[in-house]
């Protein structure tokens, strides 16, 4: 589906065309006996599936694609259960909107935490499963047989005693009508042959000839353009601002102020607006955190390494005792930085209000939080807002998910032109420097060995910032932040510690900063995979053991965290020496209930590290698109990397200083290493996420690759504030 | 006033000289497929044929594409067949998110008229342009398989 942005778009009519029982359902919320058609009249099998009478299977998606190919992905696992032809395989975005109308028939929006297709496959196959069997029936009914003797093949039905046969096309109208199984039975894995197939995306062929309408791109008629300037320091507001010097500029049309701290200009064209806002004088109230500093918050953090009070996040034994008495420690400190997700499509909405309605046009990974955003700027009810998604938003990393400032400015600048569409687009240097950036962290990390060199204690302190504490309040367990352990979790949860140690303590001290945190592609894995990895690096040379033995010894109760890491080392060859000058790192971690594991090759020559080959493990227990996992995983690798060489976001005079990617760089092709991806699909019950998990390795295993290489151990980053380029 | 060629086709569109080609390009001409990225020449979303030459839009004033032959992303595909850097993204699967690769796919195909066999040293010093999803291995692998196309 192309996505046309259409201001009487409505995919749905909700038809009183009654027969039989409770259809069109998604499976748990009857809506009674109502068939629900689509936009041109069809009338849908469920809420997942509508079948047009030219056989074009339109299969409904409400996750987010943002490049990780879960549109592709949960449409394959649709059309496996369907058994349609997987060639007539559209795909379309019902509206949050709809959704609530609907009584959220499509369930979550959210596309974020990597839970695209595992938090939502159960039903997107159920959907799918019911729209085959009511297919079927359909079949059945007409020619008067049992529906155990018809059999469908890609979409054609057959009766195989009468030799007669029909099409999804031609049954789907009477097929809609029949009321929806319960509970249908789901595919054995072995028996896929539409999901688990490396088929390529459904959304390729507009990204190549530039026809894929982004965010940007939106179109409507007399739309005008805005840009805007929010107050540089995070909780400062607009003190005056003189809107005289640049209404008389070319194409302004006007000057909104937008909240208590941003001023708009909106314009004819995007660059008249630029243009007008960068010369418009602004006064700021820059507030109180004007005085914050990366150094200031570097020393609160500091100090939160030795604190008395501290959240414990995981637990066993008597880490402290066992370390105060043992024959041996190890102790060591590191740091992660603030970043910016810096998607390549700069955040941007597109609002029409008027007193009776308000649409948003806009890329977004919660099309449903971009609704609930719009509803409070609006000042609207919910059943005259609605946000329309674009096809695919240009990269989210988080950032378009539980955060959507853009969207209630957009909507805020529009309600003072009513019935004029507005589109507003940040500029690169307004993105870089008010996001929700990734949190700062310190880690102390404290081993203990008896005699024996056995690890026997391991404590490790985090302090820093929350971001549920931010930004979901509500979800902090007595103000404890969960989500800040992932990866250091106890057994059972979907960010396990993936090792044994018979005295343990993970805790936070718990230190907010004014600068706004968020969820950054892969979370706080990010940081916590660098400092339990590379610390369990540094413990297994302080005993003079082999890294991946040393590991091996803790993993005896971890299986699968054990087969992705015993997966790498074979394929890289680890035990065997490695070609002249190559030098290797291991890491692994379980997030996002996947386990991942790299072997990372580098060289290192004048402070240039090379990064020539990583050898990456993932298990997310099912593999839907084995090609698409491939490019996440080593686009993973891209965004690890990244992030470890050359990206940190500082604070002066309590403002971000990065402002676009000159100063905030992202590794180019020559930089990027080969990338050999290993899948393994260890089933189970729970599904694993894809897009985040990997990304968290890539630092730790080419940190340790570089103490192999150098006997050197870095602990705060980017590297490049060492003096270390990427080769 | 200004008159662009794009795509084989002359604009007049009233428009300051002094503003970048890549927002006379997309909100004058309304050809969209070129992208904004950074609008300081650094990530090469914007990347256009000037003449031939792989440029970023978003450096060059209008005024300094007057009278010369601007390709976009629109105007790759002659007669209706798409370029072969085009075949070859859509054949391996290139785009993630897709956003940096109107910019990506030019810059390629002005690599390809001058290298048309490009090795990876060539791909690599001529090839600048950012892709936050990491589309990399992928786009080196489809450069190949465009120039042996």
């Amino acid at each position: 589906m192309n996505y046309v942005p259409n201001m009487n778009r409505r995919s749905f009519v909700v038809g009183a065309a009654a027969v039989g029982g409770g259809l069109a359902l998604g499976l748990d919320l009857p809506l009674g006996p109502k068939v629900v058609r689509a936009a041109d009249g069809t009338p849908e099998i469920n809420a997942w599936v509508v079948i047009r009478p030219d056989e074009t299977v339109v299969v409904r998606v409400v996750r987010t694609e943002m490049g990780q190919g879960t549109l592709t992905g949960l449409a394959q696992l649709v059309a496996e259960e369907l058994e349609c032809d997987w060639s007539k395989v559209t795909t379309e975005y019902p509206t949050p909107g709809e959704s609530l109308a609907r009584k959220r028939v499509w369930g979550d929006f959210s596309t974020g935490g990597s839970r695209g297709i595992r938090m939502s496959h159960e039903y997107v196959r159920k959907g799918g499963a019911a729209a085959r069997m009511m297919l079927l029936q359909a079949a059945a009914n007409e020619w008067k047989v049992p529906v155990a003797e018809v059999t469908v093949d890609k979409g054609v039905i057959t009766h195989k005693g009468s030799g007669r046969s029909t099409t999804y096309g031609k049954v789907a109208d009477a097929a809609a009508k029949l009321e929806a199984p319960k509970d249908p039975p789901l595919k054995d894995r072995k028996d896929w042959k539409i999901a688990g197939k490396p088929l390529l995306r459904l959304d390729t062929p507009d990204k190549v000839t530039g026809k894929t309408v982004y965010g940007i791109d939106v179109k409507l008629p007399g739309l005008l353009n805005a840009a805007i300037r929010d107050c540089p320091v995070q909780g400062g507001k607009i003190k005056s601002f003189d809107a005289a010097k640049v209404t008389g500029m070319p194409g302004v049309k006007k000057v909104v102020q937008v909240g208590d701290s941003g001023v708009a200009v909106v314009a004819d064209t995007w660059w008249h607006a630029k243009t007008a806002v960068d010369a418009l004088p602004v006064v700021w109230d820059e507030g109180e955190n004007v005085k914050v500093s990366s150094a200031t918050i570097a020393e609160w953090l500091k100090a939160g390494l030795d604190a008395d009070q501290a959240f414990v996040g995981n637990e066993n034994g008597d880490a402290k005792g066992v370390i105060a008495a043992a024959a041996k420690k190890v102790e060591a400190v590191y740091a992660y930085p603030y970043q910016n997700h810096a998607p390549m499509e700069p955040m941007n909405a597109t609002a029409r209000w008027t007193e009776s309605k308000c649409e948003v046009w806009c890329p977004t990974q919660n099309a449903e939080s971009a609704f609930a955003a719009t509803l409070a700027a609006s000042g609207l009810p919910a059943d005259k807002c609605d946000v329309y998604k674009t096809y695919v938003a240009g990269g989210g990393f988080g950032r378009r998910g539980a955060f959507h400032d853009y969207v209630r400015q957009a909507v805020l600048i529009a309600k003072e032109m009513p019935g004029t569409p507005v589109k507003l687009l940040w500029t690169r240097e307004e993105d870089m420097t008010h996001g929700r950036y990734h949190p700062v962290m310190q880690c102390k990390l404290t081993g203990a060995f008896d005699k024996d060199n056995n690890l026997t204690g391991l404590h490790m302190r985090l302090s820093g910032q929350s971001i549920l504490a931010n930004v979901f309040p509500q979800n902090l367990v007595n103000g404890k932040d969960p989500l800040t352990f992932q990866g250091l979790m106890p057994q059972g949860q979907e960010h396990a510690f993936g090792y044994t140690v018979p005295n343990l303590m993970i805790d936070h001290s718990m230190r907010n900063p004014h600068i706004l945190p968020g969820f950054w592609r892969g979370v706080n894995i990010n940081q916590n995979a660098i400092f339990l990895e590379c610390f369990m690096d540094e413990l297994a040379h302080s005993v003079g053991q082999d890294p991946l033995e040393f590991r091996r010894k803790l993993m005896s109760k971890h299986p699968r965290n054990l087969a992705v890491l015993n997966a790498v080392a074979e394929k890289a060859g680890w035990g065997r020496p490695a070609p002249q000058g190559i030098y290797r790192g291991l890491a692994q971690m379980m997030a996002f209930n996947s386990y991942v594991a790299a072997c990372a090759e580098i060289s290192v020559s004048n402070d240039k590290i090379k990064v020539h080959r990583i050898v990456a493990a993932t298990d997310p227990g099912y593999g839907v698109n084995p090609a698409q996992i491939e490019r996440q995983v080593a686009g993973s690798f891209v965004y690890g990397l990244s992030a470890l060489f050359y990206q940190e976001c500082t604070v002066k005079n309590g403002r971000i200083e990065q402002e676009n990617f000159d100063t905030y760089n992202s590794m180019r092709i020559n930089e990027m290493p080969k990338v050999e991806t290993i899948l393994i699909e260890g089933g189970g019950t729970v599904w694993g996420g894809v897009g985040e998990p990997t990304i968290c390795v890539a630092a730790p295993a080419v940190m340790n690759a570089y103490f192999a290489a150098t006997g050197k151990r870095i602990r705060s980053f980017p590297l490049k504030n060492h003096n270390i380029q990427m080769a | 006033m200004a008159r662009l060629t794009i795509n084989g086709t002359a604009h007049d569109i009233d428009v300051d000289p002094n503003t970048p080609l890549l927002w006379a390009i997309r909100e004058n001409v309304g050809l969209t497929g070129t992208k904004y990225g950074c609008g300081i020449a650094q990530c090469g979303a914007c990347t256009v044929h000037i003449d031939g030459v792989a440029t970023r839009s978003c450096g060059v004033v209008v005024s300094d594409a007057v009278g010369k032959q601007i390709t976009t992303i629109e105007g790759l595909a002659a007669n209706g067949v798409l370029h072969k850097v085009q075949k070859a993204w859509i054949e391996h699967d290139v785009p993630q998110c897709g956003y940096c690769q109107s910019g990506m796919i030019m810059a390629v195909a002005a690599l390809l008229k001058e290298k048309p066999k490009p090795t990876d040293a060539d791909i690599d010093a001529a090839i600048t342009n950012i892709c936050r999803c990491g589309t990399f291995q992928q786009v080196r692998e489809a450069v190949h398989m465009a120039a042996n196309a």
